[in-house]
């Protein structure tokens, strides 16, 4: 085994990213010195509210919206739930039907259903094996009572875009709203509401470097969305409650730093990334990448192993001093296998031993080689432990035939 | 979340492998979450002298595999048929309760192997 670095590297920039120094340095006289209310009149106030607006234009500018357009929420998960359930819920709708997909988020998934439960029609679109929902599935999907059509730019596991900009078309063409669920995306793409025909666009700070706990929701000036917090009126009254201003302005100086380095870290992490995909099936035995080889995010590389479970490659990798992360049905509480792994059309089985990588800004070569130098030596030393092997490979459910 | 004890046996578990012509196997497989775990076992004299495991499973499987291994080694067929469950994870300090069903599976491998064993045995 090659000698493990002194520093442990992190490849689950899908999980969460670290807050960087300029992201921190920004954040610091919010937290201490500059600690007002941003609805107050007074010179604390002020400052506090300049900073918030500031953050405003600056989380616009990534998505190429206007700061009007948008709202600060407690995360990724509020922005989903204020996109799904504001829209369903307001007085001009209140019922209706909606169009989503396998393999969103579950702060997408457990909206619909909630609202299912409520009374509303939910239409959860099949993907194809890389992962890509079919235009056609969505034409056909789309009736005259739906209200909106969600579908997440890039898939939190397997890294696949969706063509957002011909849903949305499709979604306006028949008077339909248009959500995208964008926190994985952002910051490693270029985003633009406009082009896009999005309508509404979640956002969540910690997935590009800055704090957690902070979100945005973009909601195209007219939308009609009512809100999940009702209280004192801030956020244009969608989301009441006192602005989380070091938070926010943590976001803002992050969203501000992806979109000035974006051509140079989506270009460095795009080479890192190809590396893995093309050297990972090469030097070890039955091993596919999951998703799209080139269509997918510049920071995604997901595979897959026959024969071994990913919850054993994790804590190996952790062992080397290597942080990534796995869909196996053993590291869910669920027990179940990753349903956006299930919904590519994988076995129990192969979704069990699957890997997923998520590189980050910080990450380099040198890392990454680490990480091709010893991923093979893992999965041996896993498949040595499994009864199964190319000769004899599990036999379908053979996990539930229990003593044979 | 796993013991330092869970995790030693994970990353260095005990006897791996096959046995080329054991006197008793198990194959059991859990129904909740998929995995599959084989136990083979040479008895002499009334004695488990040798037992190898091979397990698809996770982190807390191939531990349990492990310990299992470990404790009836060397142990009388009655001694080892007494390993509960309880036994092999109390052994590892414990286990996550959403990983208690592993520790099932390690014990049921061994009962399993047992039973073939004293199948051939009767016969
Ligand atoms: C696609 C996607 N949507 C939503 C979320 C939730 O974001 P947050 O953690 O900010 O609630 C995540 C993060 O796990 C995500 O990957
Ligand atoms: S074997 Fe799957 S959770 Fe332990």
């Amino acid at each position: 085994m090659p000698e493990r670095p002194s520093k442990r590297i992190y490849f689950d920039h899908g999980a969460t990213t670290r807050v960087i120094p300029e992201v921190v340095e920004a954040m610091a006289p919010y937290v201490s010195e500059k600690y007002g209310n941003a609805s107050s009149i007074h010179s604390f106030g002020r400052e506090a509210r300049t900073a918030v607006d500031d953050s405003r234009a600056r989380i616009a500018a990534l998505i190429g919206a206007g700061p009007s357009e948008i709202v600060f929420t407690s995360s990724g998960t509020e922005s989903d739930n204020l996109a799904i359930k504001g829209v369903a819920l307001h007085e001009s709708r209140g019922k209706g039907h909606l169009v989503t997909t396998e393999i969103e988020h579950s702060a997408v998934l457990e909206p619909c259903a909630y609202l299912k439960s409520r009374g509303f029609e939910v239409t959860r679109l099949p993907v194809s094996k890389e992962g890509f929902v079919d235009l056609g599935d969505v034409e056909a999907a789309i009736r005259d009572d739906t209200i909106l059509v969600s579908v997440m730019m890039a898939n939190s596991e397997i890294g696949t875009i969706q063509p957002v900009r011909e849903i949305g078309k499709m979604a306006h063409s028949r008077g339909a709203l248009f959500h995208t669920d964008a926190v994985q995306a952002a910051g490693k793409m270029t985003i633009d509401v406009d082009r896009d025909n999005i309508d509404l666009l979640s956002l969540s700070s910690h997935k590009f470097h800055g704090p957690k706990g902070v979100g945005a929701l973009y909601v195209r000036k007219g939308t009609k969305v009512e809100p999940l917090l009702h209280g004192g009126g801030h956020e244009g009254k969608l989301r009441s409650s006192t602005e989380n201003v070091p938070g926010i302005v943590g976001f803002g100086k992050a969203a501000e730093v992806a979109q000035r380095d974006m051509p140079e870290t989506a270009e460095r992490m795009r080479h890192l990334r190809d590396r893995i995909i093309k050297t990972v099936p090469e030097t070890i035995p039955d091993a596919y990448l999951n998703g799209h080889p080139t269509n997918r995010l510049v920071n995604n590389a997901h595979h897959r192993f026959d024969f071994i479970e990913g919850e054993g490659l994790v804590l190996l990798l952790d062992m080397s001093g290597i942080a990534a992360s796995t869909g196996s049905a053993c590291s869910t509480g669920s027990l179940e296998p990753s349903p956006v792994l299930l919904a590519l059309g994988l076995t129990h089985e192969q979704a069990h031993g699957s890997l997923r990588v998520t590189l980050g800004r910080e990450n380099n070569e040198e890392e990454v080689g680490y990480l091709l130098e010893v991923l093979p030596g893992i999965v041996s030393k896993l498949r040595e432990m499994s009864p199964f092997s190319k000769d004899r490979p599990k036999c379908g459910r053979e996990g539930g035939c229990s003593v044979q | 979340m796993y013991s330092d004890k869970v995790m030693e046996h994970f990353a260095n578990p005990r006897n791996v492998g096959e046995i080329a012509d054991p006197d008793g196997i198990g194959k059991v497989g859990n129904p909740q979450c998929g995995d599959v775990m084989w136990m083979y076992i040479k008895v002499k004299d009334d004695i488990i002298t040798d037992i190898k495991f091979k397990t698809f499973g996770c982190g807390a499987a191939i531990a349990t595999s492990s310990m299992t291994t470990e404790l009836a080694k060397g142990k009388t067929i009655e001694e080892a048929k007494k390993i509960s469950r309880g036994d092999v994870a109390h052994a590892l300090d414990g286990l996550p309760p959403v990983k208690m069903h592993c520790s099932n599976l390690a014990a049921d491998a061994l009962r399993a192997a047992i039973k073939d064993y004293e199948a051939k045995k009767a016969k």
